[in-house]
């Protein structure tokens, strides 16, 4: 089967499973998964409410597989750790080295890689655009505008070697920054609060874009809910923003 | 003399019925591990790499850790990949080693299912972008293990490679979608040719033949 005949047929086979299975089988993914204080988020929107820039496919992995198995992971491993299983999230990922020492790193992993995906949920589903109000300020006093802010927040992305994220963080006081990280890492572990983020492990992208990081980056502006961020940004500020 | 994307030893659809397809092969080889070989390239006078083969080179930037990461993250991955082409076969794939690597298998692993166990273990927990493998280590023992990102067992030291998989989610993902331990049983039981695995046992670990 040539290249383009075969991911036709995976594509094919993808928007079958998307709407016909897509209700049972996240069903399954969830029952099966541990349960504990840690739970998956329903996605704020369907599945499809990124297309054409993010496929259905890739949403039904992304939220249903890779975010579920990081809740799986986190419940499983705070059984036989009561005080950290009734820590906030945020509390747990802003205090790694207090953690016991044996679920550390898996903690580190699994927190914040469900603490980046509930972030990541949040500020898509919209229709890009851009910022408005004292957010389109931030983003001009702080980042040299929303053109400079996009071209900087792609070359970071790209730049990041093997997985990893790119964040515009905010601390209390409304002051925005680029960072990027790597693998589940979170600005949360350093103190800072997440504005938004863009996951550029290659399982965000590689159903629709492959090799072609860039491209996504490009594309993913076009879904950013600046609604959303800006809501983040106020809650940020009011001292409410948890994740 | 500069680095070189070396031909797949199989077309790109060979694999295709032992579950890593034609798609795969084309992007993995043609795009991914070239775009090392051209990033790569473009270091050799900047990083001062020229007359340095590409396994000196690894060696040397893993001991220079964070400093040394541009380099390694090119020059690993050009490494590993390399090995990564030679280690699967259209005839690959089965439990009938050749004496020697099985008998090695045996006194250092405890046994190809123990060994095949371990391995899979290396690679699924793995964490984010990386490699597992199957060393010959400093004291001469084989040894299971894994290396993030473009790193190997030469950047870290621990021995002379001879089986490598890749488990950057690019090596899978059109295959196994998030199921990377079934990309690994896959691999162990349908893809790795373990006459070159015992070859390489046989001359110390691969020598890629390339320098700057």
């Amino acid at each position: 089967m040539s290249a383009m005949n075969r991911r036709a047929a995976l594509f094919a086979g993808a928007s079958l499973a998307a709407t016909v299975f897509a209700m049972p089988r996240r069903a399954l993914a969830q029952a099966a998964a541990p349960t504990g204080p840690f739970t998956l988020p329903p996605l704020p929107y369907a599945f499809n409410a990124n297309e054409p820039h993010i496929d259905a496919l890739t949403m039904e992995i992304h939220h249903g597989r890779h975010h579920a198995a990081f809740i799986g992971n986190l419940n499983n491993m705070v059984k036989d750790h009561g005080q950290v299983a009734a820590m906030p999230l945020e509390q747990i990922l802003a205090r790694l080295g207090e953690m016991p020492e044996a679920i550390r790193t898996g903690l580190r992993n699994s927190g914040g890689g469900h603490a980046n995906h509930t972030m990541f949920w949040q500020v898509m589903g919209g229709k890009g655009g851009a910022p408005a109000g004292d957010l389109a300020a931030a983003v001009t006093r702080d980042l040299g505008g929303l053109d400079k802010l996009k071209a900087d927040f792609n070359g970071a992305g790209a730049r990041v070697f093997g997985s990893g994220w790119v964040f515009v963080t905010t601390d209390r006081a409304g002051k925005l920054a680029l960072v990027s990280k790597p693998n589940q890492d979170s600005p949360l572990m350093d103190g800072q609060h997440v504005l938004f983020g863009n996951d550029v492990w290659e399982h965000a992208y590689y159903l629709k874009y492959q090799n072609r990081r860039p491209a996504y980056l490009e594309a993913w502006w076009n879904v950013v809910d600046w609604a959303k961020v800006a809501e983040r940004y106020a809650a940020a500020k009011a001292g409410s923003l948890r994740i | 003399m500069a680095f070189s994307l070396p031909a797949l030893p199989y077309s790109t659809n060979a694999l295709a019925g032992q579950s890593m397809c034609q798609e795969t092969l084309e992007l993995h080889h043609g795009k991914h591990h070239n775009a090392y070989v051209t990033a790569l390239n473009g270091l050799i006078e900047a990083k001062g790499l020229a007359g340095k083969s590409l396994e000196q080179i690894c060696a040397e930037a893993g001991k220079a850790g964070a400093d040394g990461a541009p380099v390694l993250n090119q020059a690993g991955q050009h490494y590993n990949h390399i090995l990564f082409w030679q280690v699967m076969s259209p005839s690959g794939g089965g439990d009938k080693l050749p004496a020697r690597l099985a008998a090695k298998i045996d006194s250092d692993l405890g046994g190809l299912a123990a060994f095949k166990e371990a391995f899979k273990a290396a690679g699924v927990t793995q964490f984010g972008s990386g490699w597992a493998w199957l060393i010959i280590g400093t004291d001469g023992k084989l040894k299971v293990t894994k290396t993030a990102n473009g790193a190997n067992p030469i950047s870290t030291g621990e021995g002379q490679p001879i089986l490598g998989a890749d488990v950057w989610e690019h090596a899978y993902y059109l295959d196994f979608r998030n199921v990377r331990p079934n990309y690994l049983d896959n691999f162990l039981n349908k893809l790795v040719d373990w006459s070159v695995v015992d070859s390489l046992l046989g001359s110390g670990g691969l020598k890629s033949g390339q320098a700057a």
